[in-house]
């Protein structure tokens, strides 16, 4: 009998291994499976939709072009990829409705990188394979650094939506759609002082995290001139991040009027709730990372009343309602910043090829070599700025603007 | 004033160690094998609380019975199907067992939950203690904490010192052959022991969640490593010493974040543990044990 029972078990353990398994061909990690084929049926279906009606109207669009999308689609930050692979599908669904590029649709495929950069160069082969001929990503700067050593090497036109890093689009081929790890530093700095919100500043940060020590870095360079005393300036790193409450001390014994966290949402909605029960109430200012605070399953949004984050995109403000629609209607919940950063890639990667004229069966190298001059032409009046530009060195030239939750949305400062 | 406040959120921090290090040290002293996978029932127990009592039912005490429910019979079930077929390999190949066992929890619980992270309601509802006219405070969670951990280290000693299992469980942590001839089951003693350590870890695992409540599928493995060198530290096997270590431990890396630097104090609690052990090999309260050739 108990041998009967413990073969059960293996079997069922096995059966499980299995099933993890059987799938894993399609993304590069069995958690994503699931989710990443669904979602790639639910494209494919739509794509074939779209032919459809488009033959209906007299244009049918000719040939497609592979568009890469790389992001963590599970793990800890999985409402970044996820977030960046809806909005670039809606925005090549709204392209291939309109005619496409050139008379060419846009194909999407998105792939699974766990915010990891060994899985995210992973993904990006597995993209090539698939025959990739642009990369809209990938969405974390650490991956994207790795990527983009990648894409060099084989002169892949490279746009990020997200990836914040100064590294990220160090090379030629790379552009990026969001500010830069300084800029948003900097930017964080000037906002607060020009808005006279605090002299006081406490800074709790990730110093095993680039992104995090990259904003700090600047921010500290910058408050000086803007009249802003750092009073404590506190570590986390990735091993110990569920305990803030020493960092939470200090920054309330050095009197600080206003916490700057250049930090990801998941640490920052746990120093929320620890704050809270400190009856610590700083103004908490957060920059892009910030951003999916409100997403947090049954976290208690009432914790991050008050808090400001620098991010261009709210989805509540006027310019933005008709992309908000869309996304809740096809995935069910409230686009971040970082849909909309991946929307407006996939629109200036249309506009960028449409200048450069360039058509789809051109190999990824030649199409590149089009795309990046191109990119300096275009003008993008997208969701996260009017009138955005682009420079040589790949940063784009837009506002910054900062957002205040009020009872749990965005309020457009 | 300062130095006090800190220190209370050592002993809060190191409450939680402790409670995750009785469970270790209870298996290890017994089954003589280092139990990697106990972080990952910490989570399991963690999840099943949380799924039950935000989809069927809103009382939290359901919560922790169904989680205790849920990860004994999940540690008796690894215990049967992973260890005992290797009950005569080498420890080596026990000890790669039990990190396979995690890895695997990790992944289903990935796979079932995914991975963002969620917020956990605390189970503990008692208000925070106000000392000092407000300027200190103890959080309800860290009081629980502390009594559970007092409770469990009592209930624990008194049963292994005093009921006919317990004796059983101390012959067969002594000497498993000699158990065995004595007419001890040896399967059943540690499969008990097993039982009872993953019911540690679903408590354990509602209260580290209901202090820290953020929870994924790697919530366990960061405090169960830092809870096993907390039993290492306190005496790997003892459960007293278990519960010393933990709270040392967390008061080290709490000051040491306080008055030292908040990025080392990682390293800092790593150190210490180097010189407690290359002073005292066996850890705070372990014992020496004389072989006899």
């Amino acid at each position: 009998m108990k041998k009967v029972v413990s073969l059960g078990l293996v079997a069922a353990m096995a059966g499980s291994l299995v099933a993890c398994g059987g799938n894993s061909a399609e993304t590069t990690t069995a958690a994503a499976t699931e989710t990443t084929a669904a979602e790639a049926k639910e494209t494919a279906a739509q794509g074939e939709k779209e032919e459809t009606e488009a033959t209906d109207g007299g244009a049918a669009l000719e040939g497609s072009f592979k568009v890469g999308v790389i992001g963590p689609l599970t793990g800890d930050a999985a409402a970044y990829g996820l977030a960046v692979q809806h909005g670039a599908e809606i925005a090549a669904e709204e392209i291939n409705a309109a005619g496409g590029i050139n008379g060419a649709a846009i194909e999407i495929q998105a792939q699974d990188d766990e915010a990891d950069p060994e899985k995210s160069v992973n993904a990006y082969n597995t993209l090539k394979d698939w025959g990739m001929q642009m990369l809209v990503g990938t969405t974390t700067s650490g991956a994207c650094i790795a990527v983009a050593a990648e894409t060099v090497n084989d002169n892949m036109f490279q746009i990020t939506p997200s990836g914040s890093a100064v590294e990220c689009v160090a090379n030629p081929n790379a552009f990026r759609v969001c500010f830069s790890d300084p800029d948003q530093g900097t930017a964080s700095a000037q906002y607060i002082g020009e808005n006279k919100m605090a002299t006081k500043v406490a800074i709790i940060y990730d110093s095993s995290s680039v992104y995090s020590d990259g904003i700090r870095e600047t921010f500290v360079s910058e408050a000086p001139s803007q009249g802003i005393e750092i009073v404590a300036s506190e570590a986390f790193t990735a091993d110990n991040k569920t305990d803030f409450s020493v960092q939470l001390d200090k920054a309330k014994e050095a009197g600080a009027e206003l916490v700057f966290l250049p930090i990801y949402y998941q640490e920052a909605s746990i120093i929320l709730k620890q704050a809270a029960d400190k009856e610590f109430k700083p103004i908490f200012f957060g920059v892009d990372g910030m951003d999916g605070i409100l997403s947090v399953e049954n976290f208690d949004t009432s914790l991050a009343e008050g808090v400001m984050l620098l991010t261009p995109f709210a989805a509540d403000a006027e310019d933005a309602k008709g992309f908000t629609t869309k996304y809740v209607d096809a995935y069910g919940e409230t686009p971040n910043q970082f849909a909309a950063d991946a929307y407006d890639a996939v629109y200036a990667v249309a506009e960028a090829a449409k200048v450069a004229g360039i058509t789809p069966d051109m190999g990824a190298s030649d199409i590149c070599d089009a795309l990046v001059p191109a990119m300096t032409q275009i003008t993008i009046d997208g969701l996260t700025g009017t009138g955005t530009t682009w420079n040589e060195a790949g940063e784009p030239n837009k506002d910054p603007k900062a957002v205040k939750i009020v009872g749990g949305k965005y309020e457009m400062q | 004033m300062s130095f006090l406040s800190y220190f209370i959120n050592g002993i809060s921090l190191g409450s939680i160690y402790a409670i995750i290090a009785l469970g270790y040290t209870m298996v290890y002293g017994i089954a003589k094998m280092l139990n990697f996978a106990h972080g990952d029932i910490i989570m399991v127990g963690a999840f099943t609380t949380f799924t039950v009592v935000s989809t069927h039912s809103g009382n939290p005490l359901v919560g922790i019975l169904a989680a205790v429910l849920v990860c004994t019979v999940l540690g008796v079930t690894i215990e049967r199907v992973a260890y005992r077929p290797l009950r005569g390999a080498s420890p080596l190949a026990v000890l790669i067992t039990a990190i396979g066992v995690s890895y695997l929890l990790q992944n289903v619980a990935l796979l079932l939950f995914g991975s963002n992270s969620k917020q956990f309601t605390s189970v503990v509802n008692i208000p925070a203690l106000k000392l000092a006219e407000g300027q200190l405070s103890i959080s309800g969670v860290t009081m629980v904490t502390i009594a559970s951990c007092i409770i469990i280290m009592i209930v624990l000693t008194t049963f292994i010192n005093k009921t006919k299992m317990g004796q059983a469980m101390l012959a067969v942590s002594e000497d498993k052959g000699a158990a065995t001839l004595m007419g001890i089951d040896v399967n059943r003693t540690i499969a008990v022991t097993f039982a009872i350590g993953s019911a540690l870890a679903a408590i354990a695992g509602v209260l580290l969640c209901s202090a820290y409540p953020s929870l994924t599928p790697y919530t366990g493995s960061m405090p169960g490593i830092k809870a096993f060198v907390a039993a290492v530290f306190g005496g790997i096997g003892s459960i007293p010493g278990a519960m010393i270590g933990g709270i040392i431990l967390g008061v080290i890396e709490n000051l040491s974040k306080a008055y030292i630097s908040s990025q080392l104090s990682d390293a800092i609690v790593f150190s210490v543990l180097i010189i407690v052990l290359l002073v005292r090999p066996t850890g705070i309260l372990g014992k020496t044990i004389h072989e006899k050739v």
